[in-house]
């Protein structure tokens, strides 16, 4: 008879060493090649003649429209979109009503549809020759080849985001504590300011963090329905491939880093937040 | 509060939760609404709380006709199945929700919110918790600060759905006294749902058999085990 000693017991789900460390060395290497080093590669290339060369195409009048309207656009788009994704994640979630799933699936069309093709509807719906585009162009306002298309573009690729991050957090939440609510007497607003979104702060927070980089980061779309117009209707995206394409490289990718560093700025925001609400985070999600 | 439904029937689209069933609950009374799985219990719960409205019928409340009410204004202490406690909140403040969430003019003040907390919290023989999240607590503190919280807003009645469904035998027992000494201190009409009929016959004053969207039988614990109106009644009695 022989007994097993304890050595001969390894906890089920621990691999062996050397997995595990062909996995970890894996996921680096690719980080690496993937992430790091094409965004150190930007970064050197803006500075190959200088800090001041580099800042220095920044100043260009073109180049600070680019920055204003990614801006501007983001700053329109995100919390429309952060307003459209809660009301219908509420509205899947909440409520039973036909046409739910259609729904669900309308909301990712973005996703699945290519951004210049969405641009192109874009242009048939609302250009000059349609017959809402004409209209709005006679009243004086166009919106393609102008600033409304730029902000159309984007919002509608960037409809998803919050919305998908909700829809599952919602759904697992149910409707119980709003129910709670009501029988204690909340009104519909209080119910939804103390109780729905202190419960769906974190997933609409990295939605709206999501919604925002791809805001600021969109080309397709908004290249087609913009016309690309420098100083009026030019995004930083674009602005990035025009200069690259003019051989202006030191500019293009001093554009390109200062959008990395905007994308940057969000990631850091996020995992800030993240450390700084750790126990929340974990309190929230147990229960 | 005396409580009467009349004819109360509810359809969700092709499924007949209820069919018209009546009933009678005097003012005071600790009523158990007992029945297998799908009987259409938590269904006449929620109708009696405003969540759910019936297909047809009334219900009335000390003789006026309250169906139409919204369930704010019938002001019914509801225990969820399981708890639904507010998750980011402290049990004092899932407690003090209710109070906070009046209007201005009959909002108690902070001082006078923190004196009636801390009074059910006594109550509940939870003094200490008051910091804690919901997380923090074992399923039978969950259970009682749920009442606690039901409790606060100085309910007409109190309702409960499978109030100690989730939770083990021993514990079962204890908050069953507990549930019956609240009732019997606050003297309020007490609705209360269960799948366990030693517990419907031990705790509650009238016993409502409920099977398949009907009412079986309505009658005292001891009337009910002592004759049966029904064969379903017998089955389901007898294990
Ligand atoms: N929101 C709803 N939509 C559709 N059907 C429902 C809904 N709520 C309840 N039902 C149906 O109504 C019937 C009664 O359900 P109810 O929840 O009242 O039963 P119950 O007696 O509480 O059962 P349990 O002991 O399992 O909780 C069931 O057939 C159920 O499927
Ligand atoms: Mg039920």
């Amino acid at each position: 008879m022989t007994h097993p000693t304890l050595a001969t017991f390894r906890p089920a789900t621990t691999e062996p060493d050397w997995m595990r460390r062909i996995l970890i060395g894996l996921v680096i290497a690719l980080l690496t090649v993937l992430l790091f080093a094409p965004l150190i590669a930007v970064f050197a290339e803006a500075g190959k003649r200088g800090l001041a060369f580099a800042l220095q195409s920044l100043t260009d009048p073109d180049a600070q429209s680019a920055i204003r309207l990614t801006l501007t656009v983001a700053a329109i788009s995100v919390p429309l979109n952060a307003a459209f994704g809660i009301a219908a994640a509420w509205a899947i979630t909440k409520f039973d009503w036909r046409g739910k799933a259609f729904m669900i699936t309308l909301i990712d069309l973005p996703f699945s549809v290519s951004p210049v093709v969405a641009g192109l509807c874009f242009v048939l719906l609302f250009g000059a020759n349609s017959a809402i585009g004409g209209w709005l162009v006679a009243a004086g306002h166009p919106v393609i080849f102008a600033v409304p298309g730029v902000v159309v573009a984007t919002m509608f690729i960037t409809f998803p985001f919050v919305a998908r991050e909700l829809i599952p957090v919602m759904t697992e939440q149910g409707r119980a504590e709003e129910e709670a609510a009501l029988t204690l007497g909340a009104s519909g607003w209080r119910i939804f300011f103390t109780v729905t979104v202190p419960n769906i702060r974190w997933a609409l927070l990295y939605g709206v963090l999501l919604c925002n980089a791809r805001a600021m980061g969109e080309f397709g779309a908004v290249a087609v329905v913009s016309g690309k117009i420098r100083g009026q209707t030019s995004t930083m995206p674009l602005m990035i491939e025009m200069l690259y394409n003019e051989y202006l490289s030191v500019a293009a990718f001093t554009m390109a880093t200062l959008l990395a560093l905007l994308a940057l700025v969000t990631l850091t925001l996020k995992s800030a937040l993240e450390w700084r609400f750790a126990d929340q985070l974990a309190a929230s999600s147990r229960h | 509060m005396h409580i009467e439904i009349d004819d109360i029937a509810k359809t969700f689209g092709a499924t007949t939760a209820l069919h018209p069933v009546s009933l009678t609950i005097p003012s005071g009374a600790l009523v158990a609404l007992l029945g297998p799985s799908g009987s259409g219990k938590t269904t006449l719960l929620r109708i009696l709380g405003g969540l759910e409205f019936p297909t047809s019928g009334r219900v009335l409340f000390d003789g006026f006709d309250a169906t139409g009410l919204s369930v704010q204004e019938r002001r019914a202490g509801f225990v969820f199945q399981h708890y639904a406690l507010f998750r980011h909140m402290t049990v004092f403040e899932n407690i003090a929700y209710g109070l906070r969430a009046r209007a201005r003019k009959s909002r108690p003040t902070n001082a006078e919110i923190e004196r009636r907390v801390h009074k059910l919290l006594e109550l509940i023989q939870l003094p200490d918790i008051a910091k804690r999240y919901p997380a923090q607590l074992s399923g039978g503190q969950r259970q009682r600060v749920a009442l606690a919280r039901a409790l606060a807003i100085e309910p007409r009645m109190l309702l409960l759905d499978e109030p100690f469904g989730a939770l083990d035998a021993r514990v079962r027992k204890e908050l069953r006294q507990g549930l019956r000494d609240i009732h019997d201190q606050t003297g309020l009409t007490t609705v209360f749902v269960t799948h366990d009929q030693e517990e419907a016959m031990e705790l509650a004053d009238l016993v409502v058999v409920m099977s398949m969207g009907r009412i079986e039988q309505i009658g005292k614990p001891t009337d009910i085990s002592a004759r049966p109106a029904t064969d379903f009644v017998r089955a389901f009695i007898s294990v």
